[in-house]
C-alpha cells in the first residue's frame, strides 16, 4: 500500500498504449472472471442469511430476535474494509488462517446478509394480512404458508430493493482488492506498479466498471418501473 | 492476558487518536460539501430547468457508473497525469468522497422535495408567491423533516466510506492502526479496536436517523 505514492512520481509515460491491453487481455478477463465469482458468492450467499434471518426475525422468540437486530447494527455500521482486515489479519491469532477470497467471501456475506435481512424483512411485512388469513382457512401449515404464500408475494414486493442491493454489492468487490485479491481493481494497480501503464490500465479499469454496471443500473430502473406498473394494476 | 490487552490499547490510543483526527477531518469536510451541495442539487433538479437538469443528471450517472474507490483511484492516479495537478493524497479522498456525497444528498433532497403534495407547490404560486419565496417558505421548511433522517444515513455511510482513504496512502485512523501492528503484530486487538471505533462513530447517528424518522412519521 506504501507503493502507491511512489508509483504516482515515476508516472512518465504520456501516450496511450493500446496494444498493451490487447496483450494483457486473458489476464483481465480473469479479473473480471473473478469480481463475479465474489459478487456472486456473495450475493448467494447474503440472500440465503438474509432470508433466513428474516423469516427467524417474524418467527423467533425475542432473544434470537435481539440476537439478529445487533447483527444488523454491527454489520451496517462498520466499514467492509474493517470486517475484511478483522478476519484476514485477525482471526489468524485463532489459528484460523483464512484466504484473501475466503476471508471476502466471509466479510461480503456478513455485510449483505445485514442488507438482505431488512429487505426480506419488510417484504414479509408487506405481504396483505388477508394473505395470511387465507392461508390458513385452507389449513396450510406454517412451512406451505411460507413456502406457497409468503415467499413469493415479499419476493416480487422486495425485488427493486433486492436488485438494487445486489448492484451495491458486486460494486463493494473492489474493496476485497485490499486483500490482494485478484479481481478487476486489485489486477489495475497491479499492473501500474508493474509496468507503469497508468493511463491504459486506467482507462481499462474504467471501461470495465462501466461496462458491467451501466446496464446493470439500467435493468433495474425498468424493473422498478415494471413494479410500479404491477401495483397500479393491482 | 486481560490486562495486558487493555494496557496495550491504552498505549495505542495517543497514535489511535492522531490517526482518528484525520479520518474527522476526511468525513467532516466531505459531510459539509455534500450537504450544501447536496442541498443545491437538489433543489436545481427539482426545479426542471431543461439544460441544467440534463447536467446534473449526467453527473449522477457518471458518478454512479462506477464504484467509489475506483473513482478514489481514478482521481489519485490520472488527475497528475491528466491536469499536472498534485493533489495530496488526503484531498484527493475529501474530493472524491464529496462528489459522491452531494450526488448521495442531493438525489435524497429531490425525493424530499418532490413527495410533497403537489397542492403545497400550486396553492404556494397561488397567492402570489415568487419562486424564491416558494422554495424559502413552503418547499425547503416542509421537505426538512423528510430529509434530516435519510441524510444522516447518508453521512454514517460517508464515515464508513472514509475508510477507503489509507487504500491510497492517507494516514487516516486505520493507517496509525497499520503502522501499530507492524511494530507490535497484534493485529487482531487492533482491528477489533477500529471495528468498536467506527461502531461508535456510526451506530449513534444511524439510531438518531431511525428515531427521527419515527417521530416525524406521524407529523
Amino acid at each position: 500500500m506504501t507503493l502507491y505514492p511512489m508509483i504516482w512520481r515515476m508516472e512518465l509515460s504520456v501516450d496511450f498504449d493500446g496494444l498493451f491491453i490487447l496483450q494483457h487481455w486473458q489476464e483481465f478477463a480473469l479479473a473480471v472472471w473473478v469480481t463475479f465469482k465474489i459478487g456472486l458468492v456473495a450475493i448467494a450467499g447474503a440472500t440465503g442469511v438474509g432470508l433466513l434471518n428474516a423469516i427467524i426475525l417474524r418467527y423467533a422468540n425475542k432473544p434470537l430476535r435481539l440476537l439478529i437486530h445487533g447483527y444488523i447494527e454491527v454489520a451496517r455500521n462498520t466499514p467492509l474494509l474493517i470486517q475484511l482486515f478483522v478476519i484476514y489479519f485477525g482471526l489468524p491469532e485463532f489459528g484460523i488462517r483464512l484466504s484473501g477470497e475466503v476471508s471476502a467471501w466471509i466479510a461480503m456475506i456478513f455485510l449483505g446478509g445485514a442488507y438482505l435481512t431488512e429487505i426480506f424483512r419488510s417484504g414479509l411485512q408487506a405481504v396483505a394480512e388477508s394473505q395470511l388469513e387465507s392461508a390458513r382457512a385452507l389449513g396450510l401449515s406454517r412451512w406451505q404458508q411460507l413456502r406457497y404464500v409468503l415467499i413469493p408475494q415479499a419476493w416480487s414486493i422486495s425485488l427493486p430493493a433486492l436488485f438494487a442491493s445486489y448492484i451495491f454489492l458486486l460494486k463493494e468487490t473492489t474493496v476485497v482488492s485490499a486483500v490482494a485479491v485478484p479481481e478487476i481493481l486489485y489486477a489495475t494497480t497491479n499492473y501500474i506498479a508493474l509496468y507503469y501503464k497508468t493511463y491504459e490500465m486506467l482507462a481499462l479499469m474504467t471501461l470495465l466498471y462501466v461496462a458491467i454496471f451501466v446496464p446493470l443500473s439500467l435493468a433495474l430502473h425498468r424493473l422498478e418501473k415494471r413494479v410500479q406498473h404491477a401495483q397500479f394494476g393491482y | 492476558m486481560h490486562s495486558s490487552a487493555i494496557d496495550f490499547l491504552m498505549l495505542s490510543a495517543p497514535q489511535l487518536l492522531r490517526g482518528l483526527q484525520q479520518t474527522v477531518v476526511i468525513a467532516a469536510s466531505a459531510i459539509v460539501v455534500s450537504t450544501l451541495g447536496g442541498l443545491l442539487f437538489g433543489v436545481l433538479r427539482s426545479l426542471n430547468i431543461p439544460f441544467v437538469s440534463g447536467v446534473l443528471r449526467l453527473y449522477l450517472e457518471l458518478v454512479r457508473a462506477v464504484p467509489l474507490l475506483v473513482w478514489l483511484f481514478v482521481f489519485f492516479f490520472g488527475l497528475p497525469i491528466a491536469l499536472g495537478l498534485d493533489l495530496s493524497s488526503i484531498s484527493c479522498a475529501i474530493l472524491v468522497f464529496s462528489l459522491w456525497g452531494i450526488t448521495e444528498v442531493g438525489e435524497v433532497a429531490r425525493g424530499a422535495i418532490q413527495s410533497l403534495p403537489r397542492g403545497q407547490q400550486e396553492a404556494g404560486l397561488a397567492i402570489g408567491l415568487s419562486r424564491q419565496q416558494l422554495y424559502r417558505y413552503i418547499l425547503l421548511p416542509q421537505a426538512l423533516r423528510r430529509l434530516i433522517p435519510p441524510t444522516m444515513n447518508v453521512y454514517t455511510r460517508l464515515i464508513k466510506t472514509t475508510s477507503l482513504s489509507v487504500l491510497i496512502g492517507v494516514t487516516e485512523v486505520i493507517k496509525s492502526g497499520q503502522q501499530i501492528i507492524e511494530r507490535t503484530h497484534e493485529s487482531l486487538l487492533i482491528y477489533s479496536a477500529l471495528f468498536v471505533l467506527y461502531f461508535l462513530l456510526c451506530f449513534p447517528l444511524s439510531m438518531m436517523a431511525r428515531q427521527l424518522e419515527l417521530r416525524w412519521s406521524h407529523g
